[in-house]
């Protein structure tokens, strides 16, 4: 072990984190405010309307995320259409088609966590808001949405793990993230164990820090279900 | 099956090659599942501390740099460990074992979860019958409480059979000829990458549902005998 190397290219090891924390939060962020309309429609009465979400995510729980980012990087060029578009500078950049295949795959996973957590409020709760004459939008507003956020959060803060975790494969795209970093440092130095061990030291203490941050937005979220804590007054 | 320029054999071959490298994962990953549980559930410290160590650091990176530690880490380690008893050959290790240590790895420390919940789930009553019954621990563990334990465990070893077939795909990082290098191989001199990753990605999609179905099956007969709820 030289761990002299891991030293001297410690900020360069951070450098990648950067980049891979900028894909995490922006495909996160992205791929939530995706995944409520399919939520929405996955749920929908009219099984016609139902029949898209459903195959969306299907597609890209079904397939690994490997093949969607190829898709994406290398399959978008194949037609000539796509090269001429006014998206092809987009398309042209890794980072932003790593950023599209984080985000169709994360807000698939995402729309059937959200999915999941509407359907595990108590119909109960939907019959009081219909009763007190709330309209359908009021109903998801103030009712349905704050309470499914708290059923969410545990799910959702696995998923932010993995999607911490599958952000590795941006580096199969020539993108300098975390992982894209150590391979470049590794082909310069030729110490595979001790860059790839320091790369999966900082992924550990990137998704423990969101593990803590969870744990503390869970607690505040779904504080009116905590131990109750009531205080006696002494008498005299 | 469509030809696709001639290489749909060869995506084929690739496919074979998914599915062992998916199975022979899966056996490892089983088999430390229930090394993992046992020790985390064993009133053994260091036991537990070698399990807790284990899931914690194999769920906390991503899966490829797993895959790529044990590629370019494992030989190292292996002619380190081959000097010590006087072995001075280089070793080298294929991207298939590589894969299956990585991704069984992988299985592992989430199968350890799976069966700790499962094995927990088995009521204490049972362990005190099986040894009323006169049977010894080895007995009591293959015939009473693992049959159980199957029974709950498997919805949750079928999610991660599935995350674990597309993680199979990070294997051709390495060179292994698995479907997608096939299809890399394919796009380079066919020049169309949409179709083959199309073609990759339909692949995936017929193994999941077939692993669905045979998961469906497998939870039906594991439960035979037990009331739905």
């Amino acid at each position: 072990m030289e761990l002299s190397v891991v030293i001297s290219y410690f900020p360069r090891l951070l450098d990648g984190a950067w980049v891979t924390m900028q894909l995490v939060v922006l495909s996160i962020v992205l791929g939530a405010i995706f995944a409520l309309p399919i939520a929405l429609a996955r749920i929908s009465a009219s099984p016609f309307v139902r029949v898209f979400p459903f195959l969306y995510i299907f597609f890209f729980r079904g397939t690994p995320l490997l093949v969607q980012i190829f898709l994406v990087y290398y399959g978008a060029s194949q037609f000539d259409v796509v090269k001429e578009s006014i998206f092809w500078p987009i398309l042209r950049e890794p980072f932003w088609c790593a950023i599209i295949a984080f985000t169709l795959n994360t807000s698939a996973y995402t729309a059937e966590i959200f999915r999941g957590a509407i359907q595990a409020i108590p119909v109960g709760e939907v019959e009081a808001c219909k009763v007190v004459g709330m309209t359908r939008v009021q109903m998801y507003r103030r009712v349905l949405l704050p309470r499914a956020f708290g059923i969410v959060l545990p799910a959702y803060g696995n998923e932010i793990i993995l999607m911490l975790k599958g952000s590795a494969l941006a580096s199969t795209i020539t993108l300098l993230d975390l992982t894209g970093m150590a391979r470049t440092i590794i082909a310069r130095t030729y110490t595979p164990i001790e860059i790839f061990m320091a790369a999966g030291v900082i992924y550990l203490a990137i998704s423990m820090i969101v593990i803590a941050i969870f744990k503390q937005v869970e607690k505040r979220q779904n504080r009116y279900l905590g131990p109750i804590s009531i205080k006696i007054p002494d008498k005299g | 099956m469509i030809d696709l320029h001639g290489f749909g054999n060869q995506l084929l071959q690739g496919a074979v090659i998914t599915v062992e490298l998916a199975f022979a994962s899966l056996i490892v990953g089983l088999i430390l599942g229930l090394l993992g549980a046992s020790a985390k559930l064993s009133s053994i410290k260091v036991l537990q501390w070698i399990a807790n160590t284990y899931t914690t650091i194999i769920r906390g990176i991503p899966e490829l740099l797993t895959v790529l530690i044990i590629y370019f880490g494992a030989t190292s380690v292996l002619m380190g460990i081959a000097s010590w008893f006087g072995y001075e050959e280089y070793i080298e290790i294929g991207p298939f074992v590589a894969g299956v240590t990585a991704l069984g790895l992988t299985f592992g420390a989430y199968a350890t979860e799976v069966f700790r919940g499962a094995l927990q789930s088995i009521p204490k009553g049972q362990h005190e019958a099986a040894t009323a019954l006169g049977m010894g621990n080895v007995r009591k563990f293959y015939r009473v409480i693992l049959p159980q334990v199957w029974r709950v465990a498997l919805p949750g070893l079928g999610n991660l059979f599935l995350v674990l077939l597309k993680d199979t795909a990070l294997v051709s990082v390495v060179g292994l000829d698995d479907i997608m290098r096939k299809a890399n191989i394919a796009v380079s001199s066919t020049k169309e990458p949409f179709l083959f990753y199309s073609a990759a990605a339909c692949m995936y999609l017929v193994l999941t549902i077939v692993s669905m179905v045979v998961v469906h099956y497998m939870e039906k007969k594991a439960s035979r005998g037990i009331k739905r709820t």
